[in-house]
Order: structure tokens, then C-alpha cells, then sequence
């Protein structure tokens, strides 16, 4: 891990319904490169519109986010681009169901990337077969389990080569048996040095896989910390509170 | 002399069309033979039928792109569009598409809200009034506008049928709104429209039958035309109807296929 920052937050502001509802009330933070950063909070703190907020799938109200030195939230910025760079994986997968897997894989290479569809195809296989799901390229995503799904929504955006990879929620839709086989690819990704920012509810993930971790609640970032200082010795009594429900 | 089977038939019956005392099924014979065999009038149904599919095809194209076009006109983001940024050229921009989405829905009112004869009649002789132009033409532009109404509304169903979720996940890969509306939306909203798509169609190809108004030929004209010929009394327009019949079954079928195709290929 180096310092190099890539992703930095400043003032992030998100109200809805025209500012009736403040999901973030001003949130800082940086995320560098090759971190894995886990974010925990009740249900309702923000959670995941901060994260939305990252490839602008939530348009901030105020505040800035910077990613590798652009400010995203400029309208002349080209979002598109910004997002190619920053893999998105969601709590229901988001496959596309009229297409098959590796169709699902290659739209946005041959697409974005100009890859040509044998270049693209020869990558998403290579992928494929690292999450042990090479036979399953011509299946559709509804012949697939609800693990194996996620396992492909997360080769999806690995395809686009991005250089960060967000997940919001990624194994709260799976049933229990299926989770293990999930957080097993993202620790993989982990361990191969891509950035990551996690919002998740597996505690024990967090503890084992993040660099740091962030609580969040009503909008603000509570406290952060290594594992060990969250998990072990949190300061704030809201932090307290919070872990006490759910270890 | 060489007479077709037919003919004979006729020649048997003719001195009880003469007198008056035909049977039940010489009637029917009689009709058959006056309004479908004689002087190859079949040939007359057949024409009327190729215009009729002639017209309806490019009105179906026409009211498939120009309906998806006000469809996506039509949808929430577009009608609450914001300015992405300061600047003239932003502010602009929304004012344009937001006029333009009020616009397309004034025109879904107003096409939906009136009758298909008085638009056809108007397009006639309002719009092509001073012009010679091929009544097919006339007949193409007039269902394909009308009908672009209903497919808006059709098309923003299905787009709205899919999950969010479908749009975020195109959009956060880093496509564009146009591709992911492309490769991503309308293809599974054509498939939750197509049921709808298909009424859609067969109203269309029926209601072709209006453009017997302005003496375009197709199968009700050409029904007409033979009734004024053989003074029957509705015998033509039986025919006419059967031969609508076999067209919309026909369609009916195919799509019916379509749709189990697509059932299995994916959920
Ligand atoms: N599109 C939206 N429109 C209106 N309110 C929203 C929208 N998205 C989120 N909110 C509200 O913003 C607040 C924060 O929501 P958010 O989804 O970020 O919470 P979260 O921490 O991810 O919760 P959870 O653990 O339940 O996913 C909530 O009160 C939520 O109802
Ligand atoms: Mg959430």
C-alpha cells in the first residue's frame, strides 16, 4: 500500500426530496491506493449513497469528490470515463438478463475499451475460470445461483480493468451458504492489491480483509480505524452501540 | 369448348338464378361464383391485401420508431431534465428537451384523443391536399403517426418494467445513457411490451381498413368495389373480413412464437 491517494472526499453533501432527507451531512475522507476500506453503519446512516456518490451514480448536493486528481462532480468532467475506472458491484447483482455470461462481460470492452470480441472473450474467460465458472459463459444469469451471480457481477466490472472497485452490500441478497464463496473472490481481489471500498455487513470480513474501517451513522462518518481499533477499542459511544447489536 | 368446373356449375345454375327458386346452397354457390370467380375477381382481394400489408408494414415501422423515440421522450428523467452544469449551452439544452418532452406528451394526447378518420382525413386533405402523391404514402404516414401514440405509451411501460438496478449497472461499467438505453433497456422492455406490441399491430393492420376513405385501394375498398360490380349484398365484405382474419392469425402465431423463443432463452 502506498500513500497515493485516489479517491478523495471533501464536504460530500446528499439531501433528497429537496433537502427534506439529508443522507450525508458532510462526509471526508481519502481512499489510496491499493486500501481496502470496509463501511459499517445502521440501516438508513448513508452508507450506501456515499458509495453511489464515488462514480456519481448519486449526484452529490454539495461537496467534492476527487478521483486520481479530477474532480468528478464538475459537469464539463466526462463521467463515463471516470466510471469505466471504477467497478461497481451490487446487493441484487444487476446482471443483464437477455444476455449470456459472456456476453454480460464483454458489452462494455468491445463497447468502451474498443477491445475487438476475441480479445474481450479471452479475458473474460481468463476471469471465468479464476472464480471457477469457465463452463458457465454460455449460460443466462437466471440459470445461475444467487452466489455464482455475484461471482460474475464482480468479473463483469474486473473486465473494465478499473483501478477501484466498489461493492455496496454485495453478499446481503445471498443465501448463507453461498456467502463464504463470494467474500472468497473479493479477498482474492484484495490480496492482489486493488483499492476497494466495501460496505458490507459481514463483520468478520471486515475484521480480517479491510485496511480500515468507517462507521457511519445519520450522515457522518463517526469514527474510522484500523480493525483492531474499531472492532476492539472503539471510542465513540454510538460505535459502541452499534457493535454491540451486531457482534 | 373449354369451360372450367366452375363455369359449369354456374351454367347449372343459371336458369334458378333466372327464376328465382334457388335452394340454399345454390345461393351460396351463386355468391361464391359472382364475387370471387368470376371475371378473376380474386385477383381483386389479393391486390387490396397487398396494399393492405404494404401500408400496415411501414406504418408498423414508422409508429415503432417514432413511438420509442416519444417513449424515451416521455420518461421522467427526460421531462425533469436539469442543466448538468452552468453555462448557456447547458441551460438550453434542458430547456430544449424538456419542451420536447411536453411536446411528445401533447402529441400522444391529441393523436390517442381523436378519431383515426378525421386524422386521415385531415392528412388527406389538409396536408396533401394541393399535392399528387400516392394515397399508399398518405395511408403510411397517417396510421404510422397514429399509431406512434400507442406505441409511446406501450414502449414506456416495458422501459418502466425494468428494474433500476439494469440501468445502474450499465451506467456505473461506463455507458453512455443512449447505449445502455440501447443494449440494456429496450431490448428486455421490448420483451415485457410484446403482448401489448401485438394488439398494437393488429389494431393497426384493421384499422388500415379507414383508408378506404380516401380511394386507396386496399382489401375493404377492393370488397367495396366488387359489391358495386355484382350488387350483393354483403358477400364481398365477408370475403374481406376472412382474408383480415388469416393476416392477424397469421401475426398472432408468429408472435406467439417469438415470445415462447425468448421465454426460454432467458427467465
Ligand atoms: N433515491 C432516494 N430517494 C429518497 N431517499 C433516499 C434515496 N436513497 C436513499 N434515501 C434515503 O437516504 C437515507 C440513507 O440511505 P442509504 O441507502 O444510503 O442508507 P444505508 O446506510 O445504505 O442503509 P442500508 O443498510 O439499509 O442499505 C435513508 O433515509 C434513505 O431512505
Ligand atoms: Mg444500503
Amino acid at each position: 500500500m502506498t500513500t497515493d491517494i485516489i479517491i478523495s472526499v471533501k464536504g460530500l453533501e446528499k439531501h433528497f426530496d429537496e433537502g427534506k432527507l439529508k443522507a450525508l451531512r458532510g462526509v471526508d475522507t481519502d481512499i489510496r491506493r491499493g486500501e481496502v476500506v470496509v463501511v459499517i453503519g445502521p440501516s438508513g446512516s448513508g452508507k450506501s449513497t456515499f458509495l453511489r456518490c464515488l462514480n456519481l451514480l448519486e449526484e452529490p448536493t454539495a461537496g467534492t469528490v476527487t478521483v486520481e486528481g479530477v474532480n468528478i462532480t464538475d459537469p464539463k468532467v466526462n463521467i463515463n470515463k471516470h466510471r469505466e475506472k471504477m467497478g461497481m458491484v451490487f446487493q441484487h447483482f444487476n446482471l443483464f438478463p437477455h444476455m449470456t455470461i459472456l456476453k454480460n462481460m464483454t458489452l462494455a470492452p468491445c463497447k468502451l475499451l474498443k477491445k475487438s470480441k476475441q480479445e474481450a472473450e479471452e479475458k473474460a474467460m481468463a476471469l471465468l475460470k479464476r472464480v471457477g465458472l469457465a463452463d458457465r459463459a454460455n449460460a443466462y444469469p437466471s440459470q445461475l445461483s444467487g452466489g455464482q451471480k455475484q461471482r460474475i457481477a464482480i468479473v463483469r466490472a474486473l473486465c473494465m480493468e478499473p483501478q477501484v472497485m466498489l461493492f455496496d452490500e454485495p453478499t446481503s441478497a445471498l443465501d448463507p451458504e453461498m456467502v463464504g464463496e463470494v467474500l472468497d473472490v473479493m479477498k482474492q481481489l484484495a490480496e492482489e492489491g486493488m483499492t476497494m471500498v466495501v460496505v458490507t455487513h459481514e463483520m468478520g470480513f471486515a475484521r480480517e480483509v479491510a485496511d480500515r474501517v468507517i462507521f457511519m451513522d445519520e450522515g457522518h462518518i463517526i469514527e474510522e480505524g484500523t480493525p483492531e481499533e474499531i472492532f476492539n477499542h472503539p471510542q465513540q459511544p454510538r460505535t459502541q452501540d452499534f457493535l454491540k447489536k451486531v457482534l | 369448348m373449354n369451360i372450367s368446373i366452375f363455369e359449369q356449375w354456374w351454367l347449372a345454375i343459371e336458369p334458378a338464378v333466372q327464376a328465382n327458386t334457388l335452394n340454399f346452397w345454390q345461393f351460396i354457390y351463386k355468391e361464391i361464383y359472382l364475387n370471387v370467380i368470376k371475371d378473376d375477381r380474386w385477383l381483386q382481394y389479393l391486390k387490396g391485401l397487398g396494399v393492405t400489408l404494404e401500408v400496415s408494414f411501414y406504418a408498423i415501422l414508422v409508429g415503432l420508431v417514432l413511438g420509442t423515440v416519444l417513449a424515451i421522450l416521455r420518461l421522467p428523467q427526460i421531462q425533469h431534465m436539469n442543466a448538468r452544469g452552468k453555462g448557456f449551452l447547458p441551460a438550453v439544452g434542458a430547456v430544449v428537451v424538456r419542451a420536447l418532452s411536453k411536446f411528445a406528451g401533447l402529441y400522444i394526447n391529441i393523436m390517442r384523443g381523436t378519431p383515426l378518420l378525421l386524422q386521415v382525413l385531415i392528412i388527406n386533405f389538409g396536408i396533401f391536399g394541393s399535392v399528387r402523391i400516392d394515397k399508399v404514402i398518405v395511408g403510411v404516414i397517417a396510421c404510422g403517426l397514429n399509431s406512434a401514440a400507442y406505441v409511446a405509451e406501450i414502449v414506456r411501460g416495458g422501459i418502466m418494467s425494468v428494474e433500476k438496478g439494469q440501468t445502474e449497472a450499465g451506467r456505473s461499467l461506463g455507458l453512455g445513457g443512449i447505449r445502455t438505453m440501447i443494449y440494456i433497456i429496450l431490448p428486455q422492455a421490448a420483451k415485457s411490451a410484446l403482448p401489448a406490441m401485438c394488439n398494437e399491430f393488429i389494431s393497426l393492420i384493421k384499422e388500415t381498413s379507414i383508408l378506404s376513405y380516401i380511394a386507396l385501394t386496399e382489401l375493404t375498398k377492393a370488397g367495396d368495389y366488387i359489391r358495386s360490380r355484382t350488387f350483393s349484398a354483403f358477400t364481398p365484405y365477408i370475403v374481406s373480413g376472412l382474408l383480415y382474419l388469416l393476416v392477424v392469425l397469421t401475426l398472432t402465431w408468429l408472435i406467439g412464437k417469438l415470445e415462447r423463443r425468448l421465454r426460454n432463452s432467458d427467465h
